[in-house]
């Protein structure tokens, strides 16, 4: 639920799985052909002779995959907070992210188990109505390897009754 | 000797300016269904009410679009042994529908590794800047690449490999 409810109610240091996606060739090469043709993310013979050694996914490959399991596992938690008559936050945009680490390959046909946690919020001083919080992110892979990890940043909305007070959050 | 980039070649300071590459609408719309389907990277009336203002490209897809700058720019012309990361990244103007993005690299630090002698290591400020000047976002990041001379004295301690 921690991109779903107020930034009062978003519990810290409580990890989520988002969900997990298994990388094949057609992707990993489809994704390099488009925005990162470098010979290891392009064919296994270009892999062969790099030092990756095998075909591995774009680093970027990597984290649009933690983005893709974060909105269809937001999709899921929205759906099932309106079925039980309880708000949904607005998620807003990202000023950016800090801390990316691509501590191992993604290797096609590796299974990477993406997972989030609230490390900090705070109040915008810019936009009154929203807050602001930090989400510490991995993505892990199928021997329990941290391939990916980051810092991301996200406005998320305020409870009703708060917005607009500047008073530090409880 | 190999005429691609080394480590040795790269030096501090302006690295270069870099592309340009024109995003099509259809461009933001692929990537935002397969990896970013959320309404303001997908629908023109929902974008408009979004703090984006207007459809605009996933964030990723920013990151995405500035590494093919990178990879067409040196990268492919490079002795490129990958990235461990990037320290940060700000998505500071949205990139929109038409958008003609150029990349501007600077490099602010280099060293060698202290584990592996046959590899380098850069530091870089990168600025992706539209048609009208405006920075879309700037990373910070870091490479390695192949070094010139480190077959000269390989020993059996390096030749593990190992952490930079």
């Amino acid at each position: 639920m921690i991109y779903v409810t107020y930034l009062e109610d978003l519990p810290l240091r409580a990890p989520v799985v988002l969900g997990s996606h298994t990388f094949t060739a057609e992707e990993v090469k489809r994704f390099a052909r488009k925005y990162d043709p470098q010979p290891f993310h392009m064919s296994e013979e270009g892999a062969a002779r790099s030092h990756f050694g095998r075909l591995c996914a774009s680093g970027w490959h990597s984290a649009a995959a933690w983005m893709q399991a974060l909105v269809a596992h937001r999709s899921e938690s929205a759906a099932e907070r309106t079925a039980r008559g309880e708000p949904v936050a607005q998620l807003g945009v990202s000023p950016g992210f800090r801390d990316l680490h691509w501590y191992k390959p993604v290797y096609v046909e590796d299974t990477i188990t993406f997972r989030s946690e609230v490390i900090g919020t705070r109040v915008s001083k810019s936009r009154p109505t929203w807050g602001i919080a930090d989400y510490y992110c991995t993505g892990t892979n199928q021997n329990g390897d941290v391939a990916i990890s980051f810092i991301s940043t996200c406005f998320i909305e305020r409870r009703p009754a708060n917005r607009g007070c500047s008073e530090p959050l409880p | 000797m190999s005429k691609k980039l080394h480590w040795e070649d790269f030096e501090v300071g302006f690295f270069g300016s870099f592309g340009p590459i024109t995003v099509t609408r259809e461009d933001i719309l692929d990537f935002a269904r397969e990896f970013d389907p959320q309404p303001m990277h997908l629908d023109e009336d929902a974008a408009r009410d979004s703090m984006l203002g207007g459809l605009a490209a996933s964030g990723w897809q920013c990151c995405a679009f500035l590494t093919r700058l990178m990879v067409d720019g040196w990268l492919l012309n490079s002795t490129s042994m990958g990235s461990p990361g990037v320290e940060e990244v700000k998505w500071v103007t949205p990139l929109r529908p038409g958008d003609v993005i150029t990349l501007k690299a600077t490099i602010t630090s280099k060293r060698a590794s202290r584990s592996r002698p046959e590899m380098g290591i850069c530091f870089f400020d990168l600025e992706m800047v539209n048609q009208r000047g405006e920075c879309v976002m700037t990373l910070k990041n870091t490479q390695l690449y192949e070094r010139r001379h480190h077959e000269v004295e390989p020993s059996a301690e390096t030749a593990k490999g190992g952490r930079a």
